[in-house]
């Protein structure tokens, strides 16, 4: 398959979306953008997922992928409804609110 | 069924397991249900046991239940042994214990801690059954420190009183000193004999050791010592005055069929050892006898009618010590059944007069009370009859005239011991009807005064307690008065019977002697408290006879003197040694903890995302490290 995109490229895309995930993680105080980093690392992870399944021509890395998607929309669903409680309750999306000692 | 053996203790543990566990969110009526059915079923369960032991050779009935620890040479199993002296102790503790428990379903009815209260009696009734049923002296051990818990935490039961909770700790720290002593000289045993079976170390005692033998003598001494303790004999007594602290159905409990006959059955069970150890079985006798005076004198002015009756119970148990110190085994088991029938309906009594005057324990202000508790009255005075031992007509007076016959026929120092049992007797009769004069007879004190009176939970007990203290004597008769020995034939198997028989003039003589003694103090009673009531408040004239009162009324000062002599020197050194080498070392462990403590609190400050980059770091550096080696 000479015109396929090698399987190291696309390894590394996945780390480089990982990274950015990680840091947006890590950096953002906005819970709404802390679930979107969180989403940009799902994908990375699926993405790593489905270049290995392409490289061996093998269904697994494709079908880990829907799971990673039925997980993924698990977690916003769950994730967003915390967020939209905590606006409701305090007005703010600070993740640094949840870390206070007296639970809030 | 030989079967049925462990659940005479099952029994009772079972209770109270389920009262501990689940009692608090019980109905009252569930509580006293298994409460007092819980030891019912254990007297039901040694009733079914009997055809089993009449059966098995020796009338032994041996059950090993399983192997409780192995180590080496060590081997001790769980073994219950049903012979006839754990029969008889097992009869008292279940059936008498079994009326206390039924008294205490009324008598306790408005208290709060309830099924706290029947879950300990349920315990003690367990542990005190292990105690008398155990077949190796470890399992003879856990009983005997069972009962020094539970009434440990029967006489701090009443725990919001600071005095309560301190006369537990008393209780239970007088004991201990005792059963360190017993604890040593199990050991001893152990290591001389190679054994913890009973039968077995008696035997090999038996055979190993001549009669006044070091070793013999050292090991009987350290068990009287443990005896002494929880028998409340001179000199570790003072506990039992002040476990009066108790509600009045624990006190019936711990004087009547647990814990201080313990002692008794603690010396009667080794008796071989003691017959291999004269001088100390002497001290036995020469204990009991000043144990029972001193005790007598110290009724004699008690104002508490708990207290006397707690210094009655000391010096009877006085005379169980009497009967063991002369080798009068089966007399001495003889009287402490009688004993726990009239000192159980006697505190019962009590019981049921402190009820019916609003928790007043003075008898000075109790009378009258004859003409309006009539119940309660024949049956405190049958009691009373008892322990005085009236002659013919009470248990008393037959198991006590057998003690103090054995101690006139002794060899030796018998005649003397005899006669200070039969000046405690004139003792006994004179302080138990005091009682009766001043709080049942005596006009009231304060008239008008509202009465309870006692439901039929009460009385029947009441009643029942009273047939047996005035009946129970017939099982075994003295020859002079028909001689009927039932209750030696049956514990012939077990006890030696002292072989020595006076001349029959010679013990009618002493029965005589014992008799007019009886009535002699229930007259000197009456003549100084009942003829005249007016001066009964006022019974001391000049000085140094008020002086006198008042040392028996302390206990003969025993408390003050062993206050000065062990407990101020014991705290002032504990004081002094407060920070000392051992304790800064332990101090400094602590310190660390704290110290660590306080560091690693600092990580978790509960901030998200500063947890979430050290995670990330740390997975980066595996990473890392899982690429670059």
């Amino acid at each position: 398959m000479s015109g396929a995109v090698p399987m190291s490229w696309a390894l590394l895309l996945a780390l480089v979306l990982f990274a950015l995930g990680l840091i947006g993680l890590l950096v953002r105080r906005n819970l709404v953008f802390i679930l979107m980093s969180i989403e940009v690392m799902l994908n990375a992870a699926g993405l790593a997922f489905v270049a290995a399944g392409a490289r061996w021509g093998e269904p697994d890395g494709q079908v880990m992928f829907l799971f990673i998607l039925a997980v993924a929309a698990a977690e916003v669903a769950i994730g967003l409804a915390l967020v939209l409680q905590m606006w409701r309750r305090f007005g703010d999306v600070d993740a640094d609110l949840t870390g206070r000692r007296d639970g809030g | 069924m030989a079967g049925a053996l462990p659940f005479v203790i099952a029994f009772p543990f079972a209770g109270f397991v389920i009262l501990a566990l689940a009692g608090a969110r019980m109905s009252r009526r569930a509580v006293a249900a298994i409460g007092a059915g819980s030891v019912g079923l254990a007297a039901a369960a040694a009733l079914v046991a009997i055809p089993a032991w009449l059966a098995a050779p020796h009338r032994e009935l041996v059950c090993t239940l399983w192997r409780w620890i192995e180590a080496g040479s060590l081997s001790t199993p769980i073994m219950l042994r049903l012979d006839a002296l754990s029969l008889v102790m097992t009869g008292v503790v279940t059936g008498v214990g079994f009326l206390i428990h039924l008294y205490s379903i009324e008598y306790m009815r408005d208290d709060d801690g309830y099924a706290r209260f029947f879950a300990a009696m349920n315990l003690f009734v367990a542990a005190m059954l292990v105690l008398v049923l155990a077949d190796t002296l470890v399992l003879l051990l856990l009983g005997w420190e069972g009962v020094g818990l539970c009434s440990y935490l029967l006489i701090g039961f009443w725990y919001r009183d600071p005095a309560n909770g301190r006369a537990a700790r008393k209780a239970f720290v007088v004991t201990r000193i005792g059963d360190t002593a017993m604890l040593i000289g199990l050991l001893v045993l152990f290591d001389r004999l190679g054994t913890f079976a009973i039968p077995e170390l008696m035997a090999r005692a038996a055979a190993r050791w001549p009669v006044g033998s070091p070793v013999a003598i050292a090991v009987a001494a350290l068990l009287l010592a443990g005896a002494v303790g929880k028998s409340a004999q001179l000199p570790l007594q003072t506990w039992l005055p002040d476990a009066m602290a108790g509600p009045t159905p624990v006190s019936a409990l711990i004087h009547a069929a647990t814990m201080v006959t313990a002692g008794v059955y603690l010396i009667a069970r080794t008796h071989v050892l003691f017959e291999l150890a004269p001088p100390v079985q002497t001290a036995v006798a020469v204990v009991g006898v000043l144990t029972l005076l001193m005790a007598s004198f110290a009724a004699l002015a008690q104002h508490d009618i708990k207290r006397v009756l707690a210094y009655s119970t000391i010096s009877q148990i006085g005379y169980m010590f009497l009967a063991l110190g002369v080798g009068a085994w089966t007399a001495a088991i003889f009287h402490l059944v009688t004993h726990a029938f009239f000192k159980a309906l006697l505190f019962l009594g009590a019981g049921a007069v402190i009820h019916a005057v609003d928790g007043e324990h003075d008898i000075f202000k109790m009378g009258g009370l004859a003409r309006r508790m009539p119940l309660t009255f024949w049956t405190f005075t049958a009691a009373s009859a008892s322990l005085a031992g009236l002659p013919l007509v009470t248990a008393g007076f037959y198991s006590k005239d057998l003690i103090l016959w054995r101690a006139l026929s002794a060899p030796g120092i018998g005649p003397l011991l005899w006669a200070g049992g039969l000046a405690g007797a004139f003792l006994t009769a004179v302080y138990i009807f005091r009682v009766v004069f001043i709080a049942f007879v005596r006009p009231a004190a304060e008239p008008g005064r509202a009465l309870h009176r006692p439901g039929p939970w009460i009385g029947v007990p009441l009643v029942v307690l009273a047939v047996l203290a005035l009946t129970a004597g017939a099982l075994e008769v003295p020859r002079t008065l028909g001689g009927v020995h039932l209750f030696s034939h049956l514990l012939s198997g077990v006890l030696p019977e002292a072989a020595h028989e006076g001349s029959l003039g010679l013990e009618a003589g002493a029965q005589l002697a014992a008799a007019v003694v009886a009535l002699a103090g229930v007259a000197v009673a009456w003549w100084a408290f009942g003829r005249r009531p007016e001066s009964v408040a006022a019974p001391l004239g000049t000085a140094p006879r008020r002086r006198v009162f008042e040392l028996w009324a302390d206990g003969w000062g025993f408390d003050a003197l062993y206050d000065r002599v062990v407990v101020r020197p014991l705290v002032r050194l504990s004081e002094a040694a407060k920070g000392d080498a051992i304790d800064a070392l332990a101090m400094s462990i602590a310190g660390l903890a704290v110290r660590l403590n306080r560091g690693l609190a600092l990580t978790q400050d509960g901030r998200v995302r500063r947890t979430l980059a050290v995670l990330a770091a740390g997975a980066v550096l595996v990473g890392a490290l899982a690429v670059l080696t």
